[in-house]
Parts: C-alpha cells; sequence; structure tokens
C-alpha cells in the first residue's frame, strides 16, 4: 500500500476562507519559529531550510530548552520568556530526556501556548507513531531527512487567522491503525545550548499543494 | 583556462559520488542551501558531521569493549549516527547504520564489531570524498571561478 511521507490533519478555518487574505499575512509577518532536535547538524540544517523561507530561528537542542525558551518549564507563566511571539515549534521526535511527543502534549496542555502549531520529525516512519502525534494536536509529521519542499508547505500552519482549509490525503488512518506500539527513545543526556538567531528576509514562496514522498517504511514487526 | 579545467573536474568527481552511491539526493538539498548569502553552508554542515561523527564512532568503540555492553546506549549512538548522515546525504554511511542496528536488537557483540568497522571505513571513505570535493570547490573560488556547488 502506498504510504505517504507527511501527514496534514483537516483544520477547519477559524476566520477566513479567502486565501488572498491569507497570502497578504505570509508577506507581512516575519514568522518566528522555535526549533528543537538534538542533532547538531540537524540543528543546522533545520534552521537554514527555515531561514531560506524568510523565518526567524531559534534553534534549542531539547524539549526542556523548548520549554524554558517558552517560560513553561515547571511553573506556568503566562509570557512567553524572551517576549518573542512563537509562530510554529518543529521539534524532532526522537530526543534524550523529553521526547518531541512529551513536548507536544506539554504544549497542547497550556491554556497559553496550545495555539501553537506544532510540527513532528522523525526519521521513522511508523503509522503507530504518526497517529499519535496528530492525535495528540500536531499539525503536521515530517520523516527526515527534511527537505526545502517539506519548509515551504509548513509556511501554511504558520498563522492563525490564515488557515486554509487541507483535505485530508491518503488512506483512513483508522483502517491502517498498526496495532504494535513504537520503541522509546534511547537517553544519552545533553546539555542545553539555545541559539537566537535573525534571518535575512526573503520572497516568500506560494503553498505547494501536498504531494506525496516515496515512503521508506519501518514498521516494527 | 584553469577554472574550467577545474569546474570539469569538479562536475564529473560530483557525479562519481552519486553514482558510486556514497552521496544521495539529500547532499543536493544542502548544495541548494548554499548561496552568496550564506556560502559556506554546505563545508559548515559537512565539518559539523565529520566532528559528529568521530566522537559518535569513539562512543561506540568504548561501549563494545565494555564487560557489560549496554545495547540500548548502542543502539542510541547509531541512531544519531544514522540521522547525522541521512541529514547530509551520505547513503553508504547511513545504510552501514541501518544494518548496525538490526545487530543490536540481536545483542550480537562480534557481528557488532564488525558493523562498527563497517560503519567507520565508510565514514571514512565519505570523509575523503567530501574533502576532496570541497577542496576542489576552494580551488575553483580561488582561481576565480563562481562556487559550482
Amino acid at each position: 500500500m502506498a504510504k505517504n511521507g507527511v501527514f496534514s490533519r483537516l483544520r477547519r478555518l477559524e476566520k477566513s476562507e479567502d486565501t488572498d487574505e491569507f497570502s497578504a499575512c505570509i508577506d507581512s509577518h516575519e514568522v518566528h519559529v522555535l526549533a528543537v532536535d538534538d542533532s547538531l547538524v540537524d540543528r543546522k540544517v533545520i534552521e537554514r531550510l527555515l531561514k531560506i523561507t524568510a523565518c526567524k530561528v531559534t534553534a534549542v537542542d531539547s524539549g526542556r530548552s523548548a520549554l524554558q525558551f517558552l517560560g513553561l518549564d515547571e511553573e506556568e507563566t503566562s509570557v512567553g520568556f524572551h517576549g518573542l511571539k512563537v509562530d510554529l515549534i518543529i521539534t524532532d521526535y526522537c530526543m534524550p530526556g523529553m521526547t518531541g511527543y512529551e513536548l507536544l502534549k506539554k504544549i497542547k496542555g497550556s491554556s497559553t501556548f496550545r495555539e501553537i502549531p506544532v510540527v513532528i520529525m522523525s526519521s521513522e516512519n511508523v503509522l503507530a507513531r504518526i497517529d499519535r502525534c496528530l492525535e495528540e494536536g500536531a499539525e503536521d509529521f515530517i520523516v527526515k531527512p527534511v527537505k526545502l519542499s517539506d519548509v515551504k508547505r509548513l509556511k501554511n500552519y504558520m498563522f492563525g487567522e490564515g488557515r486554509v482549509q487541507r483535505q485530508e490525503r491518503g488512506f483512513n488512518k483508522r483502517k491502517l491503525q498498526e496495532t504494535c506500539d513504537v520503541s522509546p527513545s534511547p537517553s544519552p543526556p545533553s546539555s542545553p545550548s539555545p541559539d537566537d538567531t535573525l534571518s535575512s528576509p526573503s520572497s516568500p514562496s506560494s503553498s505547494l499543494p501536498f504531494s506525496p514522498r516515496s515512503s521508506r517504511q519501518s514498521i516494527p514487526p | 583556462m584553469e577554472v574550467d579545467q577545474l569546474q570539469r573536474t569538479f562536475h564529473d568527481y560530483h557525479a562519481s559520488l552519486f553514482n558510486e552511491g556514497f552521496l544521495d539526493e539529500q547532499f543536493v538539498q544542502l548544495q541548494q542551501l548554499q548561496d552568496e548569502s550564506n556560502p559556506g553552508f554546505v563545508v559548515e554542515v559537512v565539518s559539523l558531521f565529520f566532528e559528529d561523527s568521530e566522537r559518535l564512532l569513539n562512543d561506540l568503540s568504548k561501549a563494545l569493549d565494555q564487560e557489560n555492553v549496554d545495547f540500548r546506549k548502542i543502539d542510541a549512538h547509531v541512531h544519531q549516527l544514522k540521522g547525522s548522515s541521512s541529514s547530509i546525504g551520505a547513503q553508504r554511511v547511513r545504510n552501514a547504520c541501518i544494518a548496525f542496528r538490526n545487530f543490536c536488537d540481536e545483542r550480537n557483540i562480534e557481528a557488532c564489531l564488525k558493523c562498527l568497522q563497517q560503519v567507520r571505513q565508510e565514514y571514512l571513505l565519505v570523509k575523503t570524498k567530501l574533502e576532496t570535493l570541497l577542496r576542489l570547490e576552494q580551488q575553483i573560488v580561488a582561481a576565480g571561478g563562481a562556487s559550482p556547488m
């Protein structure tokens, strides 16, 4: 059966179905993305991918650092820690300490931050994992390695008032629900070191329709 | 003209790395992310990959040398190496890591040692090749040409 590498949820447009208004939002607003990944190589790549798509990027190496940046660690505060509004969070799934899934739950469990779209990245194209993330409220799930086309598509998610209705692609998730679960993430420790960066403006790309990527299946037995 | 000659050499060498499976399409993605505003991007990412890989290979050596081998830890290291090699398009290293993880699952120390050797070999090969490629790029730019990346 054909499996797509990327999954989108069906989202209802919150305020307007006018796509012209939506593209105006892209042009005038510089998007701030919080990228979370324990791999230095991947952080470098995702940071560049985002900057080249006209985003401001803050890249951190753990879920804990991400929560600290948001001001959401341990005690919930009403203001973002750095005062910088975050428009999108993109996080790796497998990370030591707190997984991307756990980070997702914390964010969706916060009254202040639950509206921020969260995208999960993973090298493992496992249906149960994808389903779990989408059900917990993730906007999308990207199979690594991340490509420019993946990031360009993400710009759709970055505007609260401009979300465009998207069709759910592919198959009925329930039908293909995996019964077996995924192995937990590994646990060597990592030290947090957030770095703030600003992007240089570049012409934004138009949103691309969802296109299936060749899947790299690794369904556990 | 020297630059033309260098450009041709670069082009041929670049093509061979793909034909021989050392690099895959993800490396092309990295090249696309390099431009005048960020002319050192490929070198930077590749350098990070080298540092990261060497650290992980050392950790793997040590971990397999323990009296009680911690296979979860080994799997974690291999997973990381698989991830970073995949992110830069180092296809053969990535494939060697996939094979390695299978033997981790089986908790087979001998096989893991062989896999480590294999991964290290593939890593050293792609490292040499990438260094050669980047050196060619450097030479072209030094000779006044535009970066072929």
